[in-house]
């Protein structure tokens, strides 16, 4: 296995985040909507381990350096794996377990819907991240994991249709996903790394 | 003049126990901690002392607050069988947005607003419109604790003792003229001090209005609070002066009012002109009209553990339906949400 020191400190971090809100909701540090405030952050925590996960590949373009696409799995599992802590929160905090009500907001309110797709979206990619898929499907993998692509898109519509009233970390994570996707057009991602390497070569 | 409301959602101070108990357990708990459990139990057991309330931080009252708080009518309203919202909880997680859209931000950021001198502006359609310094304008009324539950629209909920003193009596002081049918009330637009009116990103229109129906405002159960939890209000929870509609989604109860105007046609509300398929002007607290976004079937009481999620059923006008319903008798509350 390569780098194994920077596949175990990102798998610490990851851990570290979720535990560190459980002793902040121990120790009265959330205020009285802890289950709410916990939902919320964990939300952003997977919309950020995505938005991480997507700029491994620009980041090894730029910078030649392997280590990034080896990390990228992992990135992307943590964002799966607060999406399912996300939803767990939801079910236990917003809808006290009533899986009943669970159903109506799944037929009728679009935020619920778009997250629920990209839930499904990214339970797909997380089924077949392993090696074994990527060797059963072949030139497939590669087409069905484009698929995050779609998810990301899914996922800040989800955040927009929450919003009440100030859109500027909305606004914020929206305009990195975007540069993150306007990265991967082939006519911009053929002029970054001649851009990088010209420069490489002079010094 | 004494305003008594005793109907079925009510209970007698007598009735309150639980509450005493539950408090006073705090109280206790903190005060054996400093050592000093014996000095603090007598206030909490005759519950007519500013420190009524468990681990309430103590402000800096105006003079005039200090002065009307000796003739308080405590207990004037209360609530059956539910425990009261600890202050910390009622004055850290509030929705001010000219403060910020955090919870914490309207806490971390009011500091900076200027309460007194306060000045409030009253006109339209009245006998005697004028501006008045606030304690000048409070100086006709006793203050009355009112206990109400507060529903707030994104769902979550508190019970808070407020101080206050009912709408209805200003509403007779200032005599609305016969073309008066609305109130509209105006929150004070100061960019200097309110960091969320300086957001660039911000899709309201300064400054926050809203408006009741001039029957409405004439129900008892309207107040105009001054205080809660046995003191002035915090910056944060509106001070110096706000309005409570218990029956009502919270963000009808305008907060830091600088105006209030008698006026012939319905005002259009902040939150109605931002997104009028969200939130409508009536906003009476529904569980069967959902907000288009999420459910208002149920809700979450505040504090909410991590380990005993407090999830209930939201109650029709938040539970005083046989004090407001009557108001609503003609109107088809899914189109008028």
């Amino acid at each position: 296995m390569r780098y194994p020191w920077l596949r175990l400190g990102i798998f610490v971090l990851g851990c570290l985040f979720p535990c560190w809100w459980l002793y902040q909701a121990a120790t009265n540090q959330l205020g009285p909507d802890l289950g709410k405030i916990i939902m919320d952050r964990l939300g952003l925590g997977a919309l950020i381990f995505l938005l991480i996960t997507l700029s491994m590949t620009p980041l090894q373009r730029l910078t030649g350096w392997s280590g990034w696409i080896v990390i990228r799995r992992q990135l992307g599992l943590w964002s799966f794996a607060y999406i399912v802590l996300h939803m767990i929160t939801y079910m236990v905090f917003i809808l006290g377990l009533d899986w009943g009500q669970f159903g109506v907001e799944l037929r009728k309110r679009p935020y619920i819907i778009v997250g629920a797709l990209a839930f499904l979206g990214l339970l797909a990619l997380a089924l077949t991240s392993n090696r074994y898929s990527q060797r059963r499907l072949g030139a497939r993998w590669k087409k069905l994991h484009k698929l995050v692509y779609v998810i990301l898109g899914l996922g800040l519509l989800h955040f927009l249709w929450i919003v009440r009233s100030d859109l500027k970390a909305w606004a914020i994570y929206a305009s990195i996903g975007a540069l993150l996707l306007l990265l991967r057009v082939p006519l911009v991602a053929r002029r970054v790394p001649r851009l990088i390497g010209r420069r490489g070569r002079a010094v | 003049m004494l305003i008594k409301i005793a109907r079925p959602s009510d209970c007698k101070a007598s009735d309150i126990t639980p509450e005493g108990i539950y408090l006073s357990r705090r109280t206790m708990l903190g005060a054996s901690l400093a050592g000093a459990a014996v000095a603090a139990l007598p206030g909490v057991a005759l519950g007519a002392e500013p420190s009524r309330y468990a681990d309430v931080e103590p402000g800096a009252a105006p003079g005039w607050f200090k002065d009307k708080l000796g003739a308080t009518r405590w207990g004037a309203v209360t609530v059956e069988n539910e425990a009261i919202t600890p202050f910390k909880d009622a004055t850290h997680y509030n929705n001010f947005y000219e403060f910020g859209t955090d919870k914490g931000d309207p806490a971390a950021n009011a500091g900076s607003l200027k309460t007194e001198p306060w000045s409030l502006v009253v006109d339209g359609e009245v006998a005697k419109p004028g501006r008045y310094a606030l304690e000048d304008f409070v100086k006709p009324y006793q203050l009355e604790e009112r206990i109400y539950r507060l529903r707030c629209v994104e769902a979550w909920s508190m019970v808070i003792p407020w101080l206050g003193f009912s709408l209805a009596q200003v509403l007779k002081q200032v005599e609305p003229t016969s073309k008066a049918r609305y109130l509209r009330f105006e929150t004070l637009q100061d960019p200097k001090v309110m960091p969320g009116q300086r957001s660039s990103f911000a899709l309201i229109d300064w400054p926050y209005v809203e408006g009741l129906r001039l029957d409405e405002a004439m129900n008892p159960l309207a107040i105009l609070a001054v205080g809660m939890y046995g003191r002035e209000l915090p910056n944060q929870n509106g001070a110096p002066l706000r309005l409570i509609v218990p029956w009502k989604y919270g963000f009808k109860s305008i907060k830091s009012i600088v105006r209030i105007s008698l006026v012939a046609e319905q005002p259009q509300t902040t939150w109605e002109r931002l997104a009028p398929t969200e939130y409508g002007f009536y906003a009476n607290v529904n569980p069967t009209v959902d907000h288009p976004r999420w459910t208002q079937a149920r809700e979450r009481r505040l504090p909410s553990g991590l380990f005993s999620p407090n999830v209930r059923d939201t109650l029709m006008f938040n539970g005083y339906g046989d004090e407001v319903a009557s108001l609503y008798s003609d109107l088809d509350l899914r189109k008028n949400y």
